[in-house]
């Protein structure tokens, strides 16, 4: 076992489906506060990956590997005690509970309930959105949701965060911002992040290790500050 | 404990239909040890055979059966192919809840009063017209042929199709299949026969035949407008097995085995002549005829369909008015004089059957709904994905004609000591209850965004908690609206309450039966409008509630579809 040194690994993953390898002998380490980039064409298998570590895979794929999270290895760990937060496209906002409510809903049990509202308005000011508890998450703007998203997914105390291209929904002005929210507060809290994208911009603006999937499975590591990453063609559609 | 859901689920609702079939089929071929049959024998058979008129009976039946199955299937499909994307669709769409929430029996009541001799509809036609000063001595609503029969099914089953097909159009990539093949020159309506009815047609099989199986084997809405001399098939062997004459249940019984035979040869039937018209509708499509601009099949399917809605109204407006007439002579075309006393009278003997039927309706509802979240939310963690097969084992109690095997559930529940009590009553609801409950629930609930239970998940929350805070709120229209199905099969269930009851039940549809007969007609309005007004009300709630508790949340609009 590996040291408590809340780094997420990955070991000797190969995923497969119906017999044919998507990702074959991945192998990664994201140190804490570290943002690593997967980049492959679509149907390549890198969020069936992210839903993997999450421990949510559909089980038509075939898996192998290990995850390790600060130590622990959590391989066969059910989701909800994994620690492991993650985004999607959508923000997924619970539509029928309130911005507040939302945010609650992450938050560890057994945290009492004078403590529960101040992490939330807490979260609400970080997000810049001070005082929006009873708001209905459907009045928000794209931007505002994807913040507090984020915030939720915080909230819960994660000791990783993986982004299943969630910053491919928004609009080209409001990516950066988001992006940007995005990564201070994961490096701020030295959380292990790791992305899946398609878009080169993304893979920069992380600045970290950069892993690309290929057609047959295999996986082609570089390191942070080698340039922007090149999307093959092949296959991207 | 999930896992036990679907096996628990079959048991409960299978074990009876299967252990009914076998029940019915050893005492049509002579054992029923408790009335002193213990040997296998013919005689059944051959008494029901000996019955004068069983071949009218059965003609009676087959015809009405196909008849009101066709014309409903053309109506449907008429309209649709004629009508897409039109007004006359959202139209008929906001009419569809009301009219598919009345129970079997208040339509054929409904319709009784319109068609009768003394009916509505020659009321607003006389005499000016007719020049009848008196109700005509003519037979109409019922009538020797069975032409009432067929009607008041039509109007039962139009709207129950359409709200099937309506669902499969929504799942098809309609607009575009649509699109291409009008710009390839083809008819709105040739191109929707063509390219669309292909596209859903494999949904709608399935309630086709179970439409078929019950128009074949109605009972309560026979009663009130079929013939009685014979009757048709299923109301004859009813008849049979309410002898007072305990040795009449053979006989009985082989009938409703010859029923089920009925039943399974017609879909056999419907079946072959699906696909000869599958083979000679690919010929037809190969052929490249292009169609009209089908104004004039536009004017047609949408004047049949309207039609359907508009008697389908009338007839439960025909009861309201009914029952509020003090006094209504003929030819008059409302009351001259009205009265609450109807009601006020009646409020005495209709609080047993109305509390008999509210219990055994909300508990009915509530045990299906509770049987099948077990089995959607067991399908979804534990990955399991049902086949179409199953579809088949949920449609079965309704592919398999009631009276064929309802008789040898009231012998399971006789042996289990069960006959005659509250919990065989709701026991034999459920039987109906749950596949309309799954139909009604299994879509939306598998359709929910499966990302939102994953988010929730590695937010930390554990899959119970996941279940009661994330998808059962979401989905709290959807469920309300399966109960509300739910509730409203089981209002109008006649021969379950009939069966399973033993008798010592009354609700307010087998009192509306009872009474259709010959009653006074202000009192059958009370009873039969009553009994529609119940399914509304749950409809009411279904939508009323959800939309009230979600009003500050817009994004939940989504859901409300």
């Amino acid at each position: 076992m590996g040291t408590s040194d809340g780094a997420l690994r990955l070991r000797g993953v190969t995923v497969s489906l119906d017999g044919q390898p998507l990702i074959a002998g991945l192998s990664l380490d994201v140190a804490p506060g570290e943002v690593a980039t997967v980049m492959g064409p679509s149907g390549s298998g890198k969020s069936t990956l992210l839903s993997w570590i999450c421990g949510s895979v559909d089980p038509a794929f075939a898996i192998e590997g290990r995850i390790e999270l600060d130590g622990h290895d959590i391989t066969g760990t059910v989701p909800e005690a994994r620690r492991v937060g993650i985004l999607f496209q959508d923000d997924l906002l619970f539509p029928h509970l309130s911005v507040g409510e939302n945010l609650a809903f992450g938050i560890p049990r057994g945290v009492g309930r004078e403590e529960r509202r101040k992490r939330v308005a807490d979260a609400l000011a970080e997000a810049e959105l001070p005082g929006f508890e009873d708001r209905d998450p459907a009045t928000l703007s794209g931007g505002q949701r994807a913040r507090i998203a984020l915030m939720r997914t915080l909230l819960a105390e994660p000791k990783a965060l993986l982004l299943d291209e969630p910053f491919s929904k928004l609009d080209a002005a409001l990516r950066d911002r988001v992006r940007r929210f995005v990564f201070d507060h994961a490096t701020e809290r030295g959380l292990p992040t790791l992305l899946v994208t398609h878009d080169p911009d993304d893979a920069a603006a992380a600045d970290g290790p950069v892993l690309e999937i290929g057609e047959g499975g295999e996986v082609e590591a570089r390191a942070a500050g080698e340039g922007p990453p090149v999307v093959r063609k092949a296959g991207t559609i | 404990m999930l896992r036990w859901f679907p096996a628990l689920t079959l048991v409960l609702f299978l074990g009876p239909v299967a252990a009914g079939l076998v029940g019915t089929w050893a005492p049509a071929f002579g054992y029923l040890p408790s009335l002193g049959g213990s040997g296998f024998s013919l005689d059944p058979w051959r008494q029901l055979l000996a019955e004068p008129g069983l071949g009218k009976s059965l003609a009676l039946s087959l015809g009405t059966g196909f008849a009101a199955t066709l014309i409903s299937l053309a109506i449907v499909l008429g309209f649709l192919a004629s009508c897409h994307g039109r007004r006359p669709v959202v139209l008929v769409r906001k009419l569809l809840a009301p009219l598919l929430a009345v129970p079997h029996v208040a339509v054929a009541i409904g319709f009784a009063f319109l068609a009768s001799p003394s009916g509505w509809a020659a009321r607003l036609v006389s005499p000016w017209l007719t020049g009848w000063d008196r109700p005509p001595d003519i037979a109409t609503a019922p009538d020797p042929l069975g032409i009432a029969l067929v009607c008041g099914l039509v109007l039962k089953e139009v709207p129950f199709l359409l709200l099937i097909t309506l669902g499969a159009l929504g799942q098809a990539p309609v607009d575009r299949t649509l699109a291409i093949a009008r710009s390839l020159g083809y008819g709105p309506a040739t191109a929707w026969a063509k390219t669309v009815l292909p596209l859903v047609w494999p949904q709608i099989r399935l309630p086709v035949f179970a439409v078929l199986a019950f128009s074949l084997s109605v009972v309560d809405m026979a009663l009130v407008l079929a013939p009685g001399t014979p009757p048709p098939l299923a109301p004859r062997i009813l008849r049979w097995f309410n002898d007072p004459e305990l040795g009449r249940h053979f006989l009985a019984a082989a009938g409703a085995s010859l029923q089920f035979l009925l039943v399974a040869g017609s879909i056999a039937v419907l079946y072959g002549g699906e696909r000869l018209a599958a083979r000679l509708g690919r010929r037809w499509i190969a052929a490249g005829g292009r169609g009209r601009s089908g104004r004039a099949s536009r004017r047609a399917g949408m004047g049949a369909m309207l039609l359907v809605f508009a008697i389908g109204l009338a007839g439960i407006l025909g009861m309201a008015i009914w029952s509020l007439a003090r006094r209504w002579r003929w030819p008059d075309a409302l009351p001259s004089a009205w009265t609450g006393d109807n009601w006020m009278r009646q409020a005495g003997a209709l609080a047993w059957p109305g509390w008999t039927t509210v219990t055994v309706a909300v508990a009915a509802a509530l045990i299906a709904i509770a049987l099948v979240l077990g089995c959607l939310e067991n399908e979804q963690r534990n990955g399991v994905t049902p086949g179409s097969r199953v579809l088949w084992l949920i449609y079965a109690p309704l592919l398999a004609p009631q009276i064929g095997f309802l008789f040898g559930v009231q012998v399971l529940f006789i042996s289990a000591g069960l006959d005659g009590s509250w919990v065989a009553l709701v026991w034999g609801h459920l039987l109906f209850v749950l596949p309309y409950v799954f139909l009604a629930l299994a879509d939306p609930w598998r359709r929910l965004d499966e990302r939102y239970a994953r988010t929730a998940r590695c937010l930390g929350a554990a899959p119970d908690r996941v279940f009661w805070r994330i998808k059962l709120p979401m989905l709290l229209r959807p469920v309300l609206f399966a109960l509300a199905v739910g509730f409203a099969v089981s209002v109008g269930e006649y021969l379950p309450t009939v069966f399973a009851g033993g008798g010592r039940f009354a609700t307010l549809t087998t009192e509306a039966v009872s009474l259709a007969s010959g009653g006074d007609r202000r009192v059958i309005g009370v009873y039969s409008f009553l009994q529609a007004l119940l399914p509304w009300i749950g409809f009411m709630l279904a939508i009323g509630v959800p939309a009230w508790f979600y009003r500050q949340r817009r994004g939940m609009k989504v859901f409300a579809a």
